[in-house]
């Protein structure tokens, strides 16, 4: 009992600075939601159930661009693509004598931030730490998704304005430190921040959602990488951190 | 929004649960084909970076504070600072900007 209780607490400490972190990019995300006719509540169950910022952004983005339920799907698939490689990463590293069923659980807790704190647990992950980190990660979002939506409302567009680059903030300190680490990734990244912007501006693709646009961009980019590049190490490839 | 928002809900919810409880349930072994894990090790780079630009210098009034947002952004995250503290600079940064651009 006590050291239940031990793991779950020590989850619970280590996710504070995350549902913290969390809450403040939530105000962001609620304004897109706002953006796509999401009211609050609508958006913080949307934050519960699906805890990923870039998942959510690219799945709102799209709803605000009258995209269809098919769309997405697809882009909730790309954009929350690389948490695939996070699960099997954690599923080497769970405890083998936690039971079964702990894995339909600890996979709700697989994004960035709560990953990199899974592997960075001494030894083998007991999964009632993934439960506490979890459960104060997804507080802090799901708060921080209601309450920005009801400021999108209310604040003037001033702050609104300054608040929408809060999510990129973050994408930016997931990428950038990986881009300072390996050459690859960081001519990867300028090579997306181009094409991007050149699909985004050119008159020819205008018809195409932006969605659209970043699912071929990512896929192509991403193959010609791993053909071009592949990685090797497997510590490398373990390495994401966010 | 053309469709209904529950259902919307529902599709992102269970796309994102089926990417991460999938591979903990069926693969339990580490997956060897180098190509797979070199293209699912790019994917998370990639396509933030395709949806932060030119996304960023759209989602303020003035461009112009997103590209300097993305900069200040770029700068503090390649000084290895938290995620808090980057995503706070880069808001900052517009609203002191805007204050003179708008």
């Amino acid at each position: 009992m006590e050291k239940t209780r031990g793991w779950f607490g020590r989850g619970l400490r280590d996710g504070i600075p995350v549902g913290l972190g969390y809450f403040a990019v939530a105000l962001t995300i609620g304004i897109t939601a706002k953006r796509a006719g999401f009211t609050a509540f609508q958006a913080m169950i949307a934050s519960m159930t699906n805890l990923t910022s870039a998942g959510q952004f690219a799945a709102f983005s799209i709803i605000a661009a009258g995209g269809g339920y098919w769309e997405v799907a697809v882009m909730t698939l790309v954009a929350n693509a690389r948490y695939m490689l996070m699960s099997c990463s954690v599923s080497q590293k769970l405890d083998p004598d936690a039971r079964f069923f702990h894995r339909f659980f600890v996979a709700q807790g697989i994004t960035d931030e709560l990953f990199g704190l899974a592997i960075g647990v001494p030894g083998r992950l007991d999964p009632r730490y993934s439960y506490g980190s979890t459960l104060i990660a997804t507080a802090g979002w799901s708060l921080g998704t209601f309450f920005g939506v009801l400021m999108g409302e209310f604040l003037p567009a001033r702050i609104v304005s300054a608040l929408s680059v809060g999510l990129f903030g973050m994408f930016l300190a997931v990428i950038i430190p990986k881009a300072r680490e390996s050459r690859i990734v960081a001519a990867l990244v300028t090579v997306s921040f181009l094409l991007s912007y050149l699909a985004s501006r050119m008159e020819l693709l205008a018809g195409i959602s932006s969605g659209v646009k970043t699912i071929v961009l990512t896929v192509l980019i991403s193959l010609a990488a791993a053909l071009l590049f592949p990685v090797k190490d497997d510590k490398e490839a373990e390495g994401h951190e966010g | 929004m053309k469709g209904n928002v529950w259902i919307y809900i529902l599709v992102m919810a269970a796309v994102t649960y089926a990417v991460r409880v999938l591979p903990l349930v069926l693969i339990r072994r580490e997956i060897k084909n180098t190509v797979v894990r070199s293209f699912l090790y790019y994917v998370p780079y990639v396509t933030l970076a395709v949806m932060t630009f030119p996304a960023i210098m759209d989602a303020t009034t003035s461009p112009w504070a997103g590209l300097a947002a993305l900069v200040v952004g770029m700068i503090l995250a390649w000084r290895g600072k938290s995620l808090f503290l980057v995503a706070v600079a880069c808001c900052l940064t517009v609203l002191v900007l805007e204050l003179f651009l708008v």
